[in-house]
Order: C-alpha cells, then sequence, then structure tokens
C-alpha cells in the first residue's frame, strides 16, 4: 500500500428526490483513500453509503464538494469524460450482480473492454483469463441463468477488472450470497487487494468489514468514524 | 458487440418479438403493394399503349378509342391524310363493331376488329397466322381465346359470321364463312370478351352502310426524332395539333393524354393507395415504437448498469435503435415476399373488372419504387426506436440504480 492518495472526497454534499420526498443523503462528507487501500464503508440503511460509491465511481456528481480522482477533479467532468473514466479506471460490482441475461459469462466480460477499443481475439483472451482468475475458466460459455449466485458475482468482479481498474467499487457485493459463497468472495477481493488494487466497499457484511484495512462509518449523510479494521469491529 | 446485444435483446422474448416481426411485415406488404397500385397503372397503361409503337389515337370527335360505337367517315381520305404528313411514319386504321359468330349449334355475339393486318396493333399472334386479303370478302379471320372457347373451335375451323340475329339468337341474314386461320392475343379488348379480326376492307364491306369507308380508330406513329425525349414529345404534340386543326371531325389523343386522362379516371385508386400506403408506415412505427419502448423500460435496471460500467450514451442509443433496425430489416425481407404474392391475387381479382383490357395491370412491380418504400420503412423502423433510444441513453445512472436497488 503507498502513500498517495487515489482518491480524496471534500466536504461534499448530495440530495435527491425520491418519489414525494427530498432526500439529503450526503451532508458534507470528506474522505481519503491511498492507492492500495482495502475500504468498507458500513452504515445503517439510508445512511448515504450508496450515494458515496457512486460519487466516488463517477458514476453521480456532487451538489457541492469535490472528489479528486487520481489528481483530477471528477466531480465537474461532462458526461462522455466521466463515462470514460469509469470504464477505464473503475470497476463496479453491483448487489444484483447485473450481468447482461442474453450474454454469455465471456461476453459479459468482454463487453467493457469491446467499449474500450479492444481486439476481439485480445477481449476473449483476457476475458477468458479473467474467468480463470475468479474460478469459472471452465464455465466461460454459460449465460448468467445458468450460474449460480456466487458465480454470477465473480463474472461481476471479472467484468469489473475488465479494463485493469485503478479502483473497483463493490455495493453490497455479498449482499445476495449465502456465508459460504460470501466468504469465497471476500477472498477472492482480498486477493486483488493483495496484487495492489484499491478496493472500496459499501457493505452490512461484517465479515467483509472486517477483512478490510479500514472501516468508514456513516450515520445520516455524514462519516461517523473512520479507523483501522480490527478484528474486535466485529 | 452492440449488434450481438441488440439482437440477443430481441431474442429474449421471441414470441414478441416474432408478433412484431409479422406485423412489420405485413405493413411492409401493404406498403410495396400500395405503391405497386399507385405507380403500376400509369406504368402498365404506358406500357399497353406504347406496345406497339404508336404514339397517336385518332378517334371520332370527342370520344375515346372504342369508348362508343361512333365511327368517322371518308376513312381512306383521312387515313391517306394521316399517312402524308412527313412526320407520321404508319398509320393503323381500325374499325370495330359487334356481329355474331356460329360454329354448327352454337352462337354468340362477338367483337369484329377490321385491321389492316400489316400495320395493325391491336393483337399479337399466339398461334396460327394473322389473316391477309385485300378483297371485299371476309375469308380468313384471328380469333382470341374467348371466343375459341365459347365456340369449342380451333384454328383451322370455319365459322358463320352474320351482322344480324334471329329471336332465338341464331343467326340470322346470310353468313360470311370464315377460316380461323389463327390465335391472337388482343391487346384492347377485356378477357373475357369475344373477339376477333379481319382485313378492314372485308369488315367494312361486311357491315354495308355501318361500315362503307368508316374507321373507329386510326393508330398514327410519328417519326422518332433521335434528339431527345422531349424533342420527341412535342413533334408528337405537333403532329397531333394538325390533325386536329386538319380534321375537324376527329380527336386525336396522344400517349400522354391518354395517360393523364386514364390516370384521372383512376385518381381514386391511386389516392387510396397513397392513404392505405402512409397508413401503413405509421402502423409500423407504432409498432416498433411500442416493441422498443416496452423493451426499454423492462431493462431499464440493465441499461443503467450498461452506463455505469463505461458505455456511453451514444453506445446506447445505437444498441436500442439496432434493435428497431434489426425488426425493420426481418419485416420488410418476410413483407416483401408477402407483398408480391398479395399483389399478385389483388391483380388478379382487379383484372376481372369487366371491360378492362387483357393486359392492364394493376400492380406492377418496380424495383425502384419497391426499394425506395421498404428502405422508407425501415428507416422509420430505425427511427421509431429512436425515441426509446433517446430517452434510455439520457436516463440518471445513479438514479435509475437507486430505483433498481429499491425494486
Amino acid at each position: 500500500m503507498s502513500g498517495t492518495p487515489l482518491l480524496e472526497a471534500h466536504n461534499v454534499t448530495r440530495r435527491y428526490r425520491s418519489g414525494e420526498n427530498n432526500v439529503h443523503a450526503l451532508r458534507g462528507v470528506s474522505l481519503s483513500i491511498n492507492r492500495g487501500e482495502f475500504v468498507a464503508i458500513v452504515g445503517a440503511s439510508g445512511s448515504g453509503k450508496s450515494t458515496l460509491l457512486h460519487l466516488l465511481g463517477a458514476v453521480d456528481t456532487p451538489d457541492s464538494g469535490r472528489v479528486v480522482f487520481e489528481g483530477r477533479d471528477i466531480s465537474t467532468l461532462s458526461d462522455a469524460d466521466a463515462t470514460r473514466l469509469r470504464l477505464l479506471r473503475v470497476g463496479l460490482v453491483f448487489q444484483r450482480f447485473y450481468l447482461m441475461p442474453t450474454l454469455s459469462a465471456l461476453e459479459n466480460v468482454s463487453l467493457p473492454m469491446a467499449e474500450a477499443g479492444l481486439g476481439k481475439a485480445a477481449r476473449r483472451t483476457r476475458a477468458t483469463e479473467l474467468l480463470s482468475f475468479v474460478g469459472l475458466g471452465a464455465r466461460i460459455s454459460h449465460r448468467p441463468t445458468q450460474l449460480s449466485g456466487g458465480e454470477q458475482q465473480r463474472v461481476a468482479v471479472a467484468r469489473a477488472l475488465a479494463n485493469q481498474p485503478a479502483l473497483l467499487l463493490a455495493d453490497e457485493p455479498t449482499g445476495e450470497l449465502d456465508a459460504a459463497t460470501g466468504a469465497a468472495l471476500i477472498a477472492l477481493l482480498q486477493q486483488l487487494n493483495a496484487d495492489g488494487l484499491t478496493c472500496v466497499l459499501v457493505t452490512h457484511d461484517a465479515a467483509l468489514a472486517r477483512s478490510a484495512h479500514r472501516v468508514i462509518t456513516m450515520l445520516d449523510g455524514r462519516v461517523v468514524s473512520d479507523e483501522p479494521a480490527t478484528p474486535t469491529d466485529a | 458487440m452492440r449488434a450481438t446485444l441488440a439482437y440477443a435483446s430481441l431474442r429474449r422474448h421471441p414470441m414478441r418479438t416474432l408478433l412484431a416481426v409479422l406485423g412489420l411485415a405485413i405493413a411492409a406488404a401493404l406498403l410495396i403493394d400500395m405503391v405497386m397500385l399507385a405507380t403500376g397503372m400509369r406504368a402498365s397503361f404506358r406500357s399497353l399503349l406504347t406496345s406497339q409503337g404508336y404514339e397517336l389515337r385518332v378517334t371520332p370527335r370527342g370520344t375515346l378509342p372504342f369508348d362508343t360505337e361512333a365511327t368517322v367517315g371518308s376513312a381512306a381520305a383521312l387515313v391517306a391524310s394521316l399517312r402524308a404528313h412527313p412526320d407520321i411514319d404508319r398509320v393503323s386504321p381500325s374499325l370495330g363493331s359487334t356481329v355474331q359468330v356460329q360454329r354448327v349449334d352454337r352462337a354468340r355475339s362477338a367483337f369484329v376488329l377490321g385491321t389492316q393486318p400489316d400495320v395493325q396493333g391491336e393483337y399479337t399472334v399466339i398461334a396460327g397466322r394473322a389473316p391477309v386479303g385485300t378483297d371485299t370478302l371476309m375469308r380468313e379471320v384471328i380469333v382470341n381465346a374467348t371466343l375459341l372457347t365459347s365456340l369449342a373451335a380451333s384454328v383451322g375451323d370455319t365459322i358463320s359470321v352474320t351482322t344480324g340475329r334471329s329471336a332465338q339468337l341464331r343467326i340470322a341474314g346470310v353468313p360470311a364463312r370464315v377460316l380461323i386461320v389463327g390465335e391472337g392475343r388482343f391487346l384492347y379488348v377485356p378477357p373475357g370478351l369475344p373477339a376477333f379480326s379481319a382485313p378492314l376492307v372485308a369488315v367494312q364491306t361486311f357491315l354495308g352502310d355501318a361500315g362503307r369507308d368508316r374507321i373507329s380508330l386510326a393508330m398514327a406513329s410519328v417519326r422518332a426524332d433521335t434528339t431527345s425525349a422531349s424533342a420527341n414529345a412535342e413533334r408528337t404534340e405537333a403532329v397531333r395539333q394538325w390533325i386536329e386543326q386538319t380534321h375537324a371531325r376527329v380527336t386525336a389523343i396522344s400517349t400522354e393524354t391518354a395517360i393523364v386522362q386514364v390516370e384521372e379516371r383512376l385518381a381514386y385508386f391511386r389516392q387510396l393507395a397513397f392513404i392505405l400506403g402512409a397508413l401503413s408506415l405509421v402502423i409500423g412505427v407504432l409498432l416498433v415504437t411500442t416493441l422498443v419502448s416496452l423493451s426499454v423500460n423492462e431493462r431499464l435496471g440493465e441499461l443503467a448498469v450498461l452506463r455505469a460500467i463505461g458505455v456511453p450514451r451514444v453506445g446506447v442509443l445505437q444498441q436500442i435503435m439496432l434493435e428497431g433496425f434489426i425488426l425493420g430489416i426481418a419485416g420488410v425481407t418476410l413483407g416483401l415476399g408477402l407483398g408480391l404474392i398479395t399483389a399478385q391475387w389483388l391483380n388478379a381479382i382487379l383484372r376481372d373488372f369487366p371491360g378492362l383490357p387483357a393486359d392492364l395491370d394493376f400492380f406492377v412491380w418496380s424495383a425502384e419504387a419497391a426499394w425506395k418504400s421498404l428502405a422508407m420503412l425501415l428507416i422509420a423502423s430505425t427511427v421509431a426506436g429512436a425515441i426509446p433510444a433517446w430517452r434510455a441513453s439520457q436516463m440518471r445512472v445513479a438514479q435509475a440504480l437507486r430505483e433498481e436497488a429499491i425494486g
């Protein structure tokens, strides 16, 4: 882990409408995440974890404040630039996997590479390698419906790694998995982090939070604690 | 990859996609049929009028060819005058009337056409030969298939022809015994009408006072001006005006004028064709818009994820419009075949209308018109996907993901 910040949030706020309600999701959040860190963001439902994750991944923009990624303010990027950043520098993993149901595992993993302009042969080679890495080398032709939840989430991780991102963001990645499958996924994320990938996870999963280097706790749109993970966090 | 995604998305609901393709195919078939109908009558009529190379038709004043039983007298002088004009190449005079024909115990009315076989443009010989002879006795005739069938006759048989008819529908008066020397296809005679042709002089003599030195029609061919089509048209018009100015008893109709007159009479068909064609386009657009909108609404979360993992707006737009395009290609391809089959069927029905020339088609294949109309439908179906595609591409990714997570 190096000491240089990969990602910084400076006094970030975000409101949005949800039905009839005006939700004040983030109320001045500041944090800094170094390269190679493994950070878990925890908190109750509605505390602003997912909104923060979206801002950190350039999926959304703050109402005020700044998000700096690799030294660049990404809170004012155009949609095209933010999309390009997500494609090339950020890997996203979702609770519900969100694989394209009509594509095979190989095609799902190839999708971001195709968008990045990688040739077909190179895409196939890398997608096969990634699927082998996540333990699905024998199931590259399977569609999501032919895979278990854990396998689908591993395909989603492989997809997130497709363009060799600097940052992996995962929103409740074990939320739909049973304990054993969740543990296997945690091990996979730890391995990725050990290989140098910066990982930021939003989770309710205490085991997953314990596996991080650092746990940021949120409440009502604010960071209420930011400390290294310890066994006692469990 | 976008094409793969678009195709895969359509395959996700095969029955829905099939129904949409069928709907589009029907719209495409209707469109192509209406285009064939709108442009075909004109093309077919032009082809019919120009097939024998005559650009002008000279008829009794104020009538259309064989529209009435009116005839022009002093026919020989009229024809001679026309043939003397330096810009007139050929003149084919003809006289038509209704007579009675009989073979053994079968008798019936038939249309007789007196023509000059060497210049006539009224029929083509299918079997046997054209009648010959320049004397005043009717000896040989060429008949159409309808007359052959109704008399149970064949080429080589002899039939009786007379101008009169008894109360029992038997031949009355002194019949002429004529030999059927050939079977012909009469271009301007309705297919169900029994008809035959004999040399003009013989028919004129046979009809007595009603036919003596009279004709119903003279077709004239104008010498071609090789410089341009417009020069040709100008020359034809000049000859037409000369005929009307020189011969007050006749009307000269050019092919172009005849087409205009026919178009005026058949304007209803064209309007109907355009309205139905436009409707089919609208139906095609609505079908694709509905299907693609439905599909997009079902996949908002999926599309939001695509955007989140780095697919640009234009990528989402292209993928969804491709779905409309694929539907359009499938529908148009199927519709082309369907349209051609239904056009043949409808053409057969319309050609059975009484009084229409056998060779007049309502639905005429025109590759250019067909491709243009099908391309229009294809573009329309692609563009129809643009509205839902645009909506999907403009979605707020974070909001869509939030809503998807809430379920």
